[in-house]
């Protein structure tokens, strides 16, 4: 940040000048020492303003934190989708148990196959009783509106969506088979709309950190303002830019380490509130997603982001108005 | 110590503050700088500091010729100078003790020689019992002498003081005297712009006089 820790003196005895530099060095980190403590005291005792910028920045950085999470477990669910990709092949109403079988056998010994489960009709209505809630519906029904269905999977190596398609157009052909249905088509719709979500969070990210350092810099702003006088006096007595500038960078990097602190309740908050109604959603849709958290590196990482903008906002602020402030008129005239 | 060879000043273009001036301060000398309001003595302390760069000529201080001085070397320039201002320019949000730190600790010196040197500062001044106070608990005078501890307390090779005893009585103007005076005999040079002439004429020092803006006294050694 800084090099005014002394210039080096030259016509000194080695050992002097090595524990000379020694010294200086230790007098300048804890000169940044003290200005950390001091800067962090400073919005200690102004609780109430320094509680207002904290909150907002957290939630400015909670926001696109909590999208990006809620980003990264709809990409868990496709990815999980995908793996599992299968067609489902629904055989004809007149097709019996029997040939069902004989089929499942056919589509089973081929090659671009790895695996089939045939549901016959009568286990097919049980599920569909017992899942869908329509069991005293179902009652009225003469006999099973359901055909067999077999459950065709590819091998992981013939999983591309090219090559999903040929085998459901070759199993289609077959006689017997009504309809074949893949359900990549609204998994490709799943996922056009997590990279568009992601691209439009990244975005969000960008004008939301934009704001926290604008924010910072206001604020910044201010407390140069009110410390006129000793940014004038440590100039006069011989301060370098870096020595007047640092307080306010440090007062910067407190303000973002305490938004950090903020966003990181606030999603613990969110996530702890919405978690019950996402299981049961999740549960209903036979789906395994789970919101997931922040977990311990990305909290850090959090952190350290909010208070590099922190550090950023005051830059910004000290560099517009801090180097601006030079001793002009003393006394008299 | 100091020198001004041919310096002028001029602001915008119809104002000039300083014409042309000459002088020379030696080492450990102690003279005066005086002059209506108006005749160029803030500009020519500011000019010394680096708060201003001379439009024409040259402002040599301590060997360095200040002209095209870097801005990021100021601040190590000024650390060779004690300033003294008529309004004392203390911090009233800390102690007494803490105004006087702040050249010690704006240089980087260590904790354990800063608490020595302000003492020892507050100590000449005579003001070594008020260290923990405010400086808006002190008088007048007592405000002025903690500001000349703080332009003594780094030792500089320099001392600046603009209407030291503006604000003061004669008896103390006199006591803030004889503080510059005994500075000066180890060594310090020292420049008092004031336009106190009793008490400048009581002193019996070199005296450079500025007339709008022209050196019309004291450009030589002696009176």
């Amino acid at each position: 940040m800084a090099s005014d820790a002394g210039r080096p003196r030259q016509g000194r005895g080695g050992a002097q000048s090595r524990s000379e530099v020694r010294d200086v060095a230790g007098s300048y980190l804890a000169h940044h020492r003290k200005v950390a403590r001091e800067s962090a005291l400073r919005l200690w005792h102004a609780p109430v303003a320094s509680l207002m910028t904290w909150l907002v920045m957290g939630v400015a950085l909670a926001m696109p934190v909590a999208l990006l999470l809620l980003l990264g477990s709809l990409q868990g669910v496709s990815a999980g989708w995908e793996s599992s990709a299968r067609i489902t092949t629904y055989l004809a109403d007149d097709v019996s148990l029997e040939q069902a079988q004989r089929l499942r056998l056919e589509v089973g010994s081929r090659a671009d196959v790895e695996g089939v489960e045939l549901i016959d009709r009568d286990s097919a209505l049980a599920e569909f009783r017992a899942s869908s809630g329509l069991a005293d519906a179902l009652d009225y029904l003469d006999e099973n509106p359901l055909p067999h269905t077999l459950l065709v999977t590819p091998p992981e190596v013939g999983r591309t969506a090219a090559a999903v398609e040929v085998l459901a157009a070759e199993l289609e052909a077959m006689t017997g088979v009504a309809r074949v249905q893949v359900d990549l088509g609204w998994l490709q719709r799943l996922n056009v709309l997590t990279q568009l979500l992601g691209r439009a969070v990244w975005v969000l990210a960008l004008l939301l950190g934009g704001a926290v350092v604008l924010v910072i810099g206001n604020t910044i702003r201010l407390a140069i303002e009110s410390r006129r006088d000793e940014i004038l006096v440590a100039k006069l007595v011989g301060g370098t830019d870096a020595f007047v500038r640092r307080p306010f960078l440090y007062t910067g990097v407190w303000f973002g380490l305490g938004g950090g602190v903020v966003a990181w309740i606030l999603l613990g908050l969110s996530l702890w509130w919405l978690s019950g109604p996402i299981e049961r959603l999740a549960t209903l849709y036979h789906s395994n997603f789970t919101l997931s958290g922040l977990p311990f590196d990305g909290a850090l990482a959090l952190l350290a982001m909010a208070m590099v903008l922190g550090w950023l906002g005051a830059w910004v602020a000290v560099k517009r108005h801090l180097d601006a402030i030079e001793p002009g008129v003393p006394a008299g005239s | 110590m100091i020198e001004f060879q041919q310096v002028t000043k001029r602001y915008g273009s119809d104002h000039t503050a300083l014409k042309q001036v000459n002088f020379h301060l030696d080492r450990g000398e102690l003279a005066f700088l005086t002059g209506h309001s108006g005749a160029g003595k803030s500009t020519l302390l500011k000019l010394i500091m680096l708060m201003e760069r001379p439009s024409a000529g040259n402002v040599v201080v301590g060997g360095q010729v200040l002209n095209n001085m870097p801005r990021r070397q100021v601040p190590y320039i000024r650390r060779h100078i004690g300033v003294v201002f008529q309004n004392h320019q203390l911090l009233f949000d800390r102690t007494v003790f803490d105004n006087v730190a702040l050249p010690l600790e704006v240089m980087g010196v260590p904790a354990r020689d800063v608490g020595r040197r302000v003492r020892a500062a507050l100590d000449k001044v005579g003001l070594l019992s008020k260290e923990k106070m405010n400086p808006m608990q002190l008088s007048g005078g007592e405000q002025q002498r903690v500001g000349i501890a703080r332009a003594v307390v780094n030792k500089p090779p320099l001392l600046l003081a603009d209407e030291p005893t503006g604000n003061l009585d004669p008896k103390l103007s006199a006591d803030i005297m004889h503080l510059f005076e005994q500075f000066s005999q180890v060594g310090v040079t020292v420049l008092i712009a004031s336009h106190d002439i009793s008490l400048i004429h009581d002193m019996g020092r070199r005296t450079l006089t500025l007339e709008q803006g022209r050196l019309t006294g004291g450009m030589n050694h002696g009176l």
